[in-house]
């Protein structure tokens, strides 16, 4: 178990590996990983810079795996969460989660997300052309988290 | 509210002093990381009173802060609505909805 705020890249591969290693009980492993995208809103990104909340972020993701431990049937959990500046291609976010079978994995995971982006205290502005901007928060986003 | 010899009582104001926080856009919009603030308040003080504080200097703080903006706000590091209470020393984060992921 364990939840992450980090400057530096992520290897998932080794992430995994390192997640499932010595339990026998993993039958299935679900991952997400969120990337910079080169455009947003119509607009050319040259860069990201993704800022938190020292100290609530790591509490909120740390609520937030024990919530997803209490409603789905996980074996083990790793959020890394990316700041500081980023650009096109770079990895944002690491959400893995391990279980005995498919569909816990599956729903975990997303469950992490949905709720990451809706609570957790991290901010992004972009770097355009035409200068920085604040990303807006979207109303898909609480939409997604209010499913569960 | 009378006290034993029939008299009104005076409401003496209480002053509660917190840390604010803000951050991401309205950092940059108030220019102001963070300052500590003393709240004036009738009863015990909530997240309500501090805004209201806030929202007095009027200019970019009755513009960031005003109704209908999405603010949000956490109390010693924990996500906080409007009727949370604020206590002596708290740290009040005051920030823009989130956007990470």
């Amino acid at each position: 178990m364990a939840v992450r705020v980090q400057v530096a890249d992520f290897d998932a591969g080794a992430e995994i590996a390192r997640l499932r290693a010595g339990d026998r009980g993993v039958g299935a492993v679900a991952s997400f990983v969120g990337t910079v995208r080169a455009d947003n809103d119509a607009s050319q990104v040259d860069a990201m810079v993704l800022e938190h909340y020292a100290g609530m972020t790591e509490a909120v993701l740390s609520e937030l795996e024990t919530a997803a431990r209490a409603r789905f049937d996980v074996r083990d959990v790793l959020v890394v969460h990316r700041i500081g500046v980023l650009v096109p291609g770079d990895q944002i976010v690491l959400v893995v989660v391990t279980s005995a079978h498919r569909d816990a994995a599956f729903d975990a995971c997303r469950y992490l997300m949905d709720f990451l982006k809706t609570e957790a205290p991290f901010w992004k502005k972009e770097r355009t052309p035409a200068g920085e901007r604040w990303v807006e928060a979207r109303a898909s986003d609480e939409a997604a988290a209010g499913r569960w | 509210m009378k006290d034993s010899d029939g008299s009104a009582l005076a409401t003496t104001p209480r002053i509660t002093t917190v840390r604010i926080v803000y951050l991401a856009r309205l950092r940059e919009a108030l220019g102001s990381s963070s300052e500590a603030l003393a709240v004036v308040s009738e009863a015990a003080p909530a997240v309500s009173d501090v805004v209201a504080t806030l929202r007095g200097r009027g200019g970019a703080w009755a513009r960031e802060l005003g109704a209908g903006r999405a603010v949000r706000f956490a109390v010693n590091q924990r996500l906080a609505r409007n009727d949370t209470p604020v206590g002596e020393g708290d740290e009040v984060a005051v920030f823009p909805p989130v956007t990470g992921g």
